[in-house]
Formats: C-alpha cells, sequence, structure tokens
C-alpha cells in the first residue's frame, strides 16, 4: 500500500451533524465558543461605560432593555449554560483523581464543580453588590 | 524536542473553558440581565469603577477574558474544521487566533479606561 493510500479520507457530507440527535448536541456544544466570544465583548463594553461615567452608564443599562439584544443575551445566555453543564460532565473524563489510591468517583468531581460555582457566584454577587 | 504551539493551545482551551462554565454566568446573569431589568438594582458607577480599578479585579478579569477568548478561538476553529467541514486550515486558524489577539488588546483598553 503506498502513502497515498494511507492518505485517503472519505468524503463527509457538510450536514453530518444533522443524522442524530447526540451529533447535533455536539455541534451546538461547539458552538457556544461564539456566544462566549460575544457575552465575553458584552461585558467589555459594560466595563468601558462604566470608565466613561455617569450618562454613559445609564444609557447602557437602558441600551441592555432593547429587544435584539436582550434576545441575543437570552440566546448566548442558553449557550453558556449548556457549555457550562457539558463542561463539568466531561472533566471527569479529561482528569482521572486518585485519593489514597481509590479513584474519585466521576460525581463527585461533577458535585464539586457545581459547588464551586455557587462559591464562584455567591463572591461575585457579594463583591458587585456590597 | 520539536517546539509544539499546540498544547499550548489545549492548555488555554481548557484554562478558559473553566473560567467560561464558572465565572461568565453569574457576570452575564448580573450585567446583561439583572441590573438592567432593575430585578436588582443596578450598583453606583463609582462602585463598579473601584471594584474593575483594583490591580487584583484588573488582573482576575484580564486573565480571564482572554483565556475565554481563546477558548473560544479555538473552539471554534474546530467546529469550522469538524462540524462544518472547512478545509482552509491556514485561514481559519489565523482568523480565529487573530480575533482573540484582537479580542485581548480590546480588554486591555476597555479594563484599562475604566479605572
Amino acid at each position: 500500500m503506498s502513502s497515498e493510500d494511507l492518505r485517503y479520507r472519505p468524503p463527509v457530507p457538510v450536514f453530518w451533524w444533522t443524522r442524530k440527535p447526540s451529533y447535533l448536541v455536539f455541534v451546538l456544544r461547539e458552538l457556544s465558543s461564539l456566544f462566549v466570544a460575544w457575552l465575553v465583548l458584552y461585558l467589555l463594553l459594560f466595563v468601558r461605560a462604566v470608565g466613561l461615567g455617569e450618562e454613559a452608564y445609564a444609557d447602557f443599562l437602558d441600551w441592555a432593555t432593547t429587544p435584539w439584544l436582550v434576545a441575543l443575551n437570552v440566546i448566548a445566555f442558553a449557550f453558556l449554560v449548556l457549555h457550562t453543564i457539558t463542561w463539568f460532565s466531561l472533566t471527569p473524563q479529561a482528569m482521572v483523581l486518585d485519593v489514597g489510591g481509590r479513584r474519585v468517583p466521576p460525581a463527585a468531581i461533577i458535585g464539586a464543580q457545581y459547588a464551586a460555582l455557587a462559591v464562584v457566584s455567591a463572591f461575585v454577587y457579594w463583591l458587585v453588590t456590597r | 524536542m520539536k517546539f509544539r504551539v499546540e498544547p499550548f493551545l489545549w492548555l488555554a482551551f481548557s484554562g478558559g473553558g473553566v473560567m467560561a462554565a464558572m465565572l461568565l454566568p453569574v457576570l452575564v446573569f448580573l450585567f446583561a440581565f439583572a441590573f438592567p431589568f432593575g430585578w436588582l438594582d443596578p450598583p453606583d458607577r463609582a462602585h463598579l469603577a473601584a471594584v474593575v480599578g483594583h490591580p487584583i479585579t484588573f488582573l482576575v478579569l484580564f486573565g480571564a477574558f482572554v483565556m475565554m477568548l481563546v477558548h473560544a478561538a479555538h473552539r471554534f476553529r474546530f467546529t469550522l474544521y469538524d462540524g462544518l467541514q472547512v478545509k482552509h486550515r491556514f485561514l481559519v486558524a489565523a482568523a480565529c487566533y487573530g480575533g482573540a489577539v484582537v479580542g485581548a488588546f480590546l480588554a486591555l483598553h476597555m479594563l484599562g479606561s475604566a479605572t
């Protein structure tokens, strides 16, 4: 067999991921990346408004209730939730933890991440609103 | 041993993925929904400026935002390769990571302007 044969890859249709629900979830999960990038940009715009002064800050809070922006942020937040859930569920597969020679059960690793999420969220809420 | 950049991209992808999962939901909930819609009283602008201007907050936010952007760029690169079967591999990588680099400068500028 020549090296050309080893390099052959059968063509894959563009919409292969519509064939099974699990493929679709995979592609949706990967597409969460676009919405993560958008949400970072949105938060940076918020920070910029904070720096510009009282009027810009009030204007930004108003602008954030514009219907198209609310729709975009709701969709982005839904993708972010998908990212968080799938990320936490995949962690035990990517990271095997041993404590005292015994493997930490995957459910414990997943649970610990949700606990950390709660702690981080509570801290940010306290820092922002105190 | 040949130096490879790919492992570092995967490292940033993981770090950014953790940041996006842990830190982003509460920030988006507060700043995209709770404060604009008045579910919670929006904090004083001066207080927010002081929080963002603190060196520790600045470093944490800058580091987290940059890692999240690299995470997004890396993941979207493979979405285009594998999901949508885009074959222009160099162009896709340049556009994705280029976007993340532009975003990193934007983050530095905007976080700096708030202090």
